[in-house]
Parts: structure tokens; sequence; C-alpha cells
């Protein structure tokens, strides 16, 4: 990721260097249609995949549209079992809570399993400034971390690389032995972290679902690694955005499946936990102490927004990141955001500001792939259209689009000044050949890379009249 | 488009003051412009039975968008009512008129590209394929991810030029991959984008609306 403050500059640069690297879009383009192609099967293996889709999004939006009480419920059920459940407005609130628990117990160094919401607080930065040891430890995040790299895409952090690309970063970070064998490389990541899980105090997860009715954070994962995490050291901190809320246990029997087929075309994940407090009195394992840290960070800004508010109802699943050409194209970092693809492009301007990041919703084609795969059905591409719409309303489109729009619609409404125009563009298009595709020919952006037709000698108007 | 209808037997009209329908702005964001255009476009087509027209784009924007934009408006009946008779080309032929061979011969090997528009918003997917198989003497081959955006876009692609031409790199490949003599599609859009790069890149395979693949005697 480049350095440049300016999130517009920083996507249009990042998204340069990417669309030039043949080899890296390559890469991921074959990895993504592995992925379609074993995802497509387990749809296949569903009796009716649609109605499991609509199923999926009417649970997920009874959560979304009841959300007080649902959450209401879920923390009474966690605290009548001895957790802790702490309620915070944005980042700062959050991170100060984890810090806090943290410093409580004299903890030296932390763990975690795979949770886009640190990502999103900017969690590890802030304990590693204080001091902390804090190790990933999901395989993906695992290479990130080594890397100083944010993930790659919120399901697969280290998706971009290559295998002896892995090798050399073990090999310099781990003093790992050569070898582009994944079965190896995962088991020198995994004797490296099997001694942290031992000396962690703290381990720090995720939720993919917080069950209200149960009182229960469910966690999906394939490496097992969630659950030493959640398990072995003596605190286990959960954080969790407030639309992870699902009303009822039995809801897990269709999104547990839903979410692994449209995540990694499993038909379940290896491992799925249900934790609904620290160790009990009549336990012998466990964590003595469970903290679940509930973050809104204007997620209710977005349940204020009518229009797209069914965008809380994302299950992360990253289904719509993996169908979507532009991801393909540009990569995951080029984002800026932490959560990257069409989701990312529909909610980073409500969490962070459209004026700054309202340039996601307009690169886009608007194809509509995101909306087609999204297993609970949220009107994505038409939500960047909608945030183009609130930016263009509040002027953030700047003077010169006005005007253009403004003489559009005037020569639109006027047949005869269409007809000019129309007439105008032609001399145009003959006057500026010389200077065709060059630097100071008015249609570079397109001419650059991309012929234009000469125009036809006939209008249409022309060539019907004459048929007449 | 008009030969074909006619040929078929039906009276076609061309109202003569017709500009655009509006998605360019409407795209954009700027709604109130583009329903300033969309209400020319609704007094120029007011009495027509039926709208052809040669464009999944055009025709979502119409049937899918006119709706939306006039939501709260004193003319969405009519705007409802409007979009009910407006029609894809191919979607007119087979699913309306229920036309799937129009007589049209033309030699060789050809792909298809589904504009996301006509797919996505319109669910148009059988009827340009149904037609296609028809055409004497072309035989038609699915390229990969048929279905994947050529990368247009509209303003996007002015906006991220750069995106905008990966994409159609990689339609470039699909396509070539079939060794087809022909790509051909229902959206000039997605034509000028295909055909554009195709172009620069001096690719063999000529690309062709399917109106123009129908007129073919």
């Amino acid at each position: 990721m480049s350095q440049s403050t300016n999130p517009f500059t920083q996507f249009q640069t990042d998204a340069d260097r990417v669309t030039a690297d043949d080899d890296r879009r390559r890469f991921l383009r074959t990895s993504l249609r592995g992925y379609q192609t074993t995802r497509t099967a387990t749809q296949d293996r569903f009796l009716d995949y649609e109605s499991a889709r609509i199923a999926a999004s009417d649970a997920k939006w009874e959560a979304i549209e009841n959300l007080d009480i649902y959450l209401a419920q879920f923390a009474d059920k966690l605290e009548a079992r001895g957790a802790t459940v702490h309620w915070c407005n944005d980042s700062e609130e959050a991170r100060n809570a984890i810090l806090e628990i943290i410093k409580k117990h004299d903890a030296k160094s932390v763990i975690k399993s795979k949770c886009m919401t640190t990502e999103e607080i900017h969690l590890n930065q802030l304990l590693e400034k204080e001091g902390f040891e804090v190790v990933e430890s999901d395989l993906g995040e695992f290479i990130v971390q080594l890397r100083d790299e944010a993930p790659y895409h919120f399901v697969f952090p280290a998706m971009h690389l290559k295998k002896e690309e892995i090798n050399t970063l073990f090999q310099e970070k781990l003093k790992s032995i050569n070898t582009n064998d994944p079965e190896e490389l995962t088991m020198v990541a995994r004797e490296v972290l099997r001694q942290k899980y031992l000396s962690a105090d703290i381990g720090i997860s995720g939720a993919n679902f917080g069950v209200a009715e149960t009182g229960m954070i469910s966690i999906t994962e394939n490496e097992g690694n969630a659950r030493l995490t959640t398990s072995l050291p003596k605190v286990h901190i959960s954080l969790m955005g407030i639309e992870k809320i699902i009303p009822r246990l039995d809801d897990l029997a269709l999104l547990l499946p839903v979410l692994a087929t449209a995540g990694t075309g499993q038909h379940l994940t290896c491992y799925n936990s249900q934790l609904g407090g620290p160790r009990q009195e009549d336990e012998s394992d466990g964590p003595i102490e469970m903290h679940v840290v509930l973050l809104d960070n204007h997620r209710t800004r977005l349940l204020a927004d009518p229009e797209q508010r069914d965008a809380l109802r994302c299950i992360r699943c990253g289904a719509c990141l993996n169908v979507c050409p532009i991801f393909k194209n540009v990569g995951g970092h080029t984002y800026g955001t932490t959560y990257q693809g069409p989701i990312g492009s529909v909610i980073t301007p409500h969490m962070r500001g459209l004026k700054d990041w309202k340039h996601l919703s307009h690169s886009s084609s608007l194809c509509g792939a995101c909306s087609e795969t999204c297993p609970v059905k949220i009107d994505l591409h038409h939500h960047l259209l909608r945030n183009r719409r609130n930016a263009a309303g509040k002027g953030q489109g700047g003077i010169a689009e006005r005007f253009l729009m403004l003489g559009f619609t005037v020569v639109m409404r006027r047949p005869w000044l269409y007809r000019l125009a129309g007439s105008l563009g032609k001399v145009g298009h003959v006057l500026t050949k010389p200077i065709h595709g060059t630097r100071i020919d008015p249609f570079y952006a397109w001419k650059k890379t991309r012929d234009l037709e000469d125009p036809a000698k006939q209008s249409f108007k022309q060539y019907w009249r004459a048929r007449k | 488009m008009v030969n074909v209808l006619e040929r078929l037997g039906h009276q076609v009209d061309y109202p003569e003051g017709q500009t655009c329908c509006g998605q360019p702005a409407f795209n954009s964001g700027y709604f109130p412009e583009a329903k300033k255009v969309a209400d020319h476009f609704l007094k120029t087509f007011a009495d027509a039975d039926l709208i052809a027209v040669p464009s999944g784009s055009c025709t979502a924007m119409i049937r899918k968008f006119y709706p939306e934009l006039y939501q709260d408006s004193p003319q969405s009946e009519v705007v409802s009512e409007l979009s009910g008779r407006v029609f894809e080309f191919t979607e007119l032929l087979v699913n309306h008129l229920e036309v799937t061979d129009v007589g049209a011969k033309l030699e060789g090997t050809a792909t298809y590209h589904d504009g996301c528009h006509g797919l996505r918003e319109l669910g148009i997917q059988d009827a340009p394929r149904k037609l296609l198989e028809n055409v004497k003497g072309l035989t038609l081959v699915e390229m990969d991810e048929a279905q994947s955006c050529c990368g247009f876009g509209g303003t996007f692609a002015i906006k991220f030029p750069q995106i905008s031409t990966a994409m159609t790199q990689v339609k470039l490949g699909s396509a070539a991959q079939t060794e087809a003599d022909y790509l051909i599609s229902g959206d000039p859009s997605c034509l000028m984008q295909i055909g554009g790069y195709f172009s620069r890149e001096k690719s063999p395979i000529q690309c062709l609306h399917i109106a123009e693949v129908l007129d073919q005697q």
C-alpha cells in the first residue's frame, strides 16, 4: 500500500500498479476460479440454494430489525453465565476496554484468532505500542503479520502470496527450512504457534455470530486455532460488531452451512464452536474470564439508513469479493479499507465518511455480480449507486461534473441540440485525428488503451428519412 | 433491428425527437438531472404500443430505474405502465413475439457476451442464444466467464480507465480462447468497449451487435 494520505489518490496509484501486474492478476484469477468451481458444486448440493439464501437473509433481517431486543437478550444471557459484556460506541472505546482487561491481568503476550473487527479498530498497532507481544494464530493472518501487511481479503488474508514467497518469508523471519511444500510450510508455522498458545496470557477472537437466544458467540474456522485461542489462555476476549447477532440457536443450522458455502465452498468449515461464558464451577478447563466487547463504530448510522441498512445483514463470507471483477483486477490492498470488495465499498463511506470514500462506489461498473452471489441478498451494487447519488447530492462530485451533467440535461431535452452535438462530435473526431491517443487528446482517458470507431457517415435519423 | 422487425411483419416507427434515456447522469448519481432527460423520453414515446430497444442497458434504465426515479411523483403510474411496454430486442423477439428463427444467415463461429444490465437487471440469458443458434451457418461457442463484465460501466471507463481496460483484457483472453470469428453482444456500449480494445490490440475477432447478425441474409 502506498503511504499517500488521500484515499482516492492512493486507490488510483495502487490500481495502476496492480492492473499492470499481469502475473499477479492471473494468479488471483486462477485462485478465485478454483473457489468458484467448488462453491458452485456445493451450492448445487443444497436442495434449493435460492430458498436457503432467502431464509438466511430473513434470519439476519429479523435480528437487524430488532437489534435492541436481541442485543440485550444476548448480553443478559452471557452475563448470567459469568461473562462480562462491554458496550463500545467507537474504536477508541473498544481499544480502551480491551487494553484495560489486558493490563488488569498484567499480561505479557496475546494470541489472536482471525478477527477483522480488531483490524477495524487497529488493535494490534496499539497493543504493540503498549509493549505487548501480539501473535496472529490464523495461518493467513500469521503470514501477513510477518510481512507487516494488512489482510488482503477479509476471508483469505494471504491469498495474494505464492508458496514460493511464503517460503522466502519463513526463511527470513522464522529461520525455516527451504521448502515450497504447503504442508511443510504449515508445519513450520504450527511449531511456532503452538508455543505461543501455551505462553499467551490473553486470547482474542472475533465472532461470526452472536446467538441471542442462548447468549453464545459462534466461531467458524478451519485450523483449530480459534479453539485454542479461546480456551487455553486464562482470559478470552471476543470483539464483535453489533450486527453479528442472530435470533436463535437454530438459525446456525442454516447460517453455518451458508457461510461455509459462500465463504470457501465447503459444506461446513472444519470447526464451529459456540462459547457461552467462562469456565463454570463444575468445569475443569476453559478461560477463567470471558469478555465480549460489542462494537458499534457507526453501524447504527447504517442502521438508520432505510435504504442501505440491509448491508448489516452481511455475514462477512467474502463471496462478493470473489466474484467481483474490480477486486480481481486491483486486489485487496488497493481498497485501503478493512473490508475490501463490494461490501467494503458500500459500508466504508458510512463508517468512515462519504467524502473520502465515495470513489469506491464509483470504482465499479455496477455489473451486479456481487448482489447476484450474496448469500444474504444485500442489494450491493444498487447501494453503490445510492452512495453515488448521496455524494452528488452533497455536491461532492465537483463543479466540473455538475456542469457536465447540466449540459447533458440541456442537450438531451432538445432534439435539435442533440443532433447538433452529434454533428459537432463528428467534426471534432475528424479534426482531432492527428492527436488521437496522445495526452492532449480530450478523449485520452479512453483512447490511451482503446480505439474509438469512426462515427457512421449517416445518422440513424438521416438513414430513416432516406429509407422512407 | 428495424429490418428484422419489419421482415416479421411488424410496423416500426422511429420517433425522431428521441435522444437518451438518461442513464449516464443516473449512474453518476445525478438523479434529478436523469429525471429531466427521462421526462423527455416519456413524452417522446408516450404513444408507442411496444418500445423495442437494441440495448439491455437502456432497457434496464427505463424498466427498472425509471420507477425508482419517479416513485414519489404524480407520473409514477404512467412510468410503471410504460415500463411494461419496453423490451430489449432479443427478449421482445423470443419472449414476447415468440420468434426464435428470423431466417438469418452468417458463416462462422461466434461467442456471445452477456451485457450485465440485460443479464442481471432483466434476466436475459437464453433469448439471444436461442436466436443465434438458429442463424444458418453460425456456430455458437461459449467463452469462459461470458457473464463477467466487459469493463465498460459508463463513466467508470473514463474515471478508472486502468481497471476498465484490465477487465477487457481478460475478456479478450476468454474470447480468443474460443477461436471465434465474431464476438456478439446485445449492448452497443459493451461493443464500444470490447471493440475499441480488440481493435487496439489488433485482435482478428469482429465485434457485432446481435441485430446486425439477425439482419444478415
